[in-house]
């Protein structure tokens, strides 16, 4: 035989190489990305750099943070301030004598209605794990499908992602009732949870994230002998951490925020915006508990922000439109 | 010479028939041989299709009925809802004109405002940056943190607004921001632009932080002269698609303004000043339960968005490489 053998180790250990280098090569890309993205200040060759610049932008900025951190200042100051001074005349941009009664008083109010608030609070969670964990889930395996298969159909569903994109539950919510209705999901905790899970946001942030990805290196696997699953989990989903913290943020803002008022109507099933609704519903006299109840919903989504931040960044530099 | 030709069109035609077929053919191959795609897609497709797709597609059919969820099958009218909608319905004539009025403050405005902002934050020191993207887009992430400002534009002296411009000495008595029909559409508007600063904003703000930093020096030896010539010449060409990105987001929110006016002004608001198309659907829909009118209010609506998407895309499209 002229032909020179080819150990099949060989091949594989070739594989393995151009496997190693792949993903050598994403990560320092990533790695520059990154660096590119922290170094904010340019360097000096820039026009019209100045540190003068710098300050009066800075100052504008700051005046306009002030008008968009106001209301939530005033929210936190109110939700301290005990009841006689919420009746002060003129209203004082702080509390003479901060309390914790409000937040006390929220959960007593919360405690005396039908069921204990507590069930209402583990509604809440359990809607948003429920929702957040199947979106994610689906959403990956989705996006990976319509990012990098070629399959009929595959670019008739990518566009419907991005044209569903325009409507987002606000619009369709009627009509999801009436869908709902149909199947008889009303006044269940499917009614809460599934319109979440089908919103595009997240998948089209997923696709346009993994389609970062090297065609190479799902190649290689494909070589290797693994199937599209163990490709999309084992290879693809570890090398788009950052998308995948964003959708679950993302996500979990929008099911720890919904209230699905007209989707339920049983006291043991509402999640905690619906409740607050109902309490802020008696007006003027619990403002305190409102205040009080809108920063305890506000914590947990932006606790979440504020620890996932620069993946944040690094998906949304790809969350771009082509077409 | 021209028999050949003629052959070969004869030829040409016959292949074009076959491959009609064969296309169906390779089709219903290509089908089977990537199965497992359909497979893994199906989860997020089904979810997708029934909560979004089908609602969206029902509301043409459902629109022309009288429907009311209690009586089946619903009567089928015609048109009737639609000629109702534009020629009848007085306040939805009015709720069309306050929509448009949100979308152009709240639309371009600010669409605007958020690439401007964008644009100033991207010059500062990266813990200035996070610091100043966290601020911004909070408000839009702190669910319904919005009844705030009943307490600033409160009718009385406990108001915020009002005790401040009585302290300041520019009013004497209090006014009536949420109930006056001269105020109370500027004060939801603004309340509008607090919440607006979303995904596209930050889109926006990762869009300015990924451009290629080479690009500007280039720009510097190629004789931009100063920060404008920047942004027209260097940084907006090449965020197209990012700026694509944040025109859909402007256009979701804009148009479907709702909420926020229906709990700060009331329902319904005085004069019907912030009655806007999905208020209007939603008093069809949630208060009397007239779904086929409130569907084809729904439809009207898909139909403005879609148009709207499809002019902004004409215009951007010059931007995309």
């Amino acid at each position: 035989m002229a032909k020179k053998e080819v150990k099949p180790s060989q091949i594989a250990a070739q594989i393995e190489a151009e496997n190693a280098a792949a993903l050598e090569a994403l990560r320092k890309r990533r790695e520059k990305e990154h660096r590119k993205m922290e170094r904010s200040k340019g360097s000096n060759k820039r026009v019209g750099k100045s540190w003068v610049n710098d300050i009066w932008i800075f100052l504008l900025l700051t005046v306009l943070g002030l008008f968009m951190i106001a209301p939530i200042y005033i929210a936190v100051i109110t939700s301290l301030k005990p009841v006689q001074e919420i009746f002060i005349m003129p209203p004082r941009l702080y509390a003479i004598d901060p309390t914790a009664d409000n937040f006390k008083d929220l959960f007593q109010v919360a405690n005396n209605s039908w069921v204990p608030f507590s069930r209402n609070v583990l509604n809440s969670i359990f809607v948003t794990i429920a929702a957040t964990l199947l979106h994610v889930v689906f959403a990956c395996m989705a996006a990976f499908i319509l990012a990098k298969c070629k399959f009929p159909g595959v670019k008739l569903i990518n566009k419907m992602v991005v044209i569903a994109l325009l409507f987002n539950s606000t619009v369709t919510y009627i009509m999801q009732y009436i869908v709902m209705a149909q199947l008889g999901m009303i006044n269940t905790y499917s009614a809460l949870i599934f319109p979440l899970v089908a919103t595009s946001m997240g998948l089209y942030l997923m696709i346009q994230s993994v389609g970062q990805i090297p065609d190479a290196m799902i190649e290689a696997a494909k070589v290797d002998g693994a199937g599209l699953m163990r490709i999309c989990w084992g290879i693809v989903m570890p090398n788009s951490k950052p998308a995948i913290m964003t959708i679950i943020i993302f996500q979990f803002q929008a099911a720890w925020n919904s209230t699905g008022g007209n989707l339920v109507y049983d006291e043991a099933l509402k999640t905690i915006p619906t409740v607050v609704q109902q309490i802020a519903a008696a007006g003027i006299a619990r403002q305190g508990a409102i205040a009080a109840s809108a920063v305890v919903l506000m914590i947990p989504p932006l606790a979440i922000f504020i620890a996932a931040q620069s993946n944040v960044m690094e998906t949304m530099a790809h969350a771009g439109m082509k077409d | 010479m021209a028999e050949q030709i003629q052959k070969k069109e004869i030829l040409l035609r016959s292949e074009q028939k076959h491959t009609f077929k064969e296309n169906l053919q390779y089709t219903l191959h290509e089908m089977k041989r990537n199965q497992t795609c359909y497979y893994m897609l199906a989860p997020f497709m089904i979810f997708f299709i029934i909560f979004t797709v089908i609602p969206v597609c029902m509301s043409l059919p459902i629109g022309f009925t009288d429907f009311d969820m209690a009586h089946f099958p619903p009567k089928f009218v015609g048109l009737q809802n639609f000629y109702a909608m534009f020629l009848e319905d007085d306040v939805f004539i009015g709720s069309i004109r306050t929509t448009l009025i949100f979308a152009i403050f709240t639309g371009p405005l600010s669409y605007a405002m958020s690439f401007l902002l964008a644009w100033l934050i991207n010059e500062l020191h990266p813990i200035l940056k996070t610091a100043f993207t966290l601020i911004f887009y909070a408000p839009s992430m702190a669910g319904n943190i919005y009844f705030v400002w009943q307490l600033i534009f409160s009718g009385d002296s406990y108001g915020y607004l009002n005790a401040f411009l009585q302290s300041m000495g520019i009013t004497t008595g209090a006014i009536q921001w949420l109930t006056d029909a001269n105020y109370v559409l500027s004060c939801v508007i603004v309340v509008q632009l607090w919440v607006s600063m979303g995904a596209g904003f930050l889109a926006l703000r990762a869009g300015f932080q990924s451009i290629d930093k080479s690009m500007y020096e280039a720009g510097a030896i190629e004789g931009i002269k100063n920060r404008t010539q920047e942004l027209i010449y260097i940084t907006i060409p090449s965020m197209g698609p990012q700026l694509m990105f944040a025109a859909v987001m402007q256009i979701v929110s804009s148009f479907t303004v709702d909420i926020v006016g229906r709990s700060l002004a009331g329902f319904p608001s005085t004069d019907y000043k912030v009655h806007t198309i999905m208020t209007h659907a939603f008093d069809y829909g949630w208060v009397r339960y007239e779904m086929g009118y409130a569907s084809a209010i729904c439809f009207v609506l898909f139909l403005a968005m879609l148009l709207c998407n499809k002019l902004i895309s004409k215009v951007l499209g010059k931007y995309m490489n």
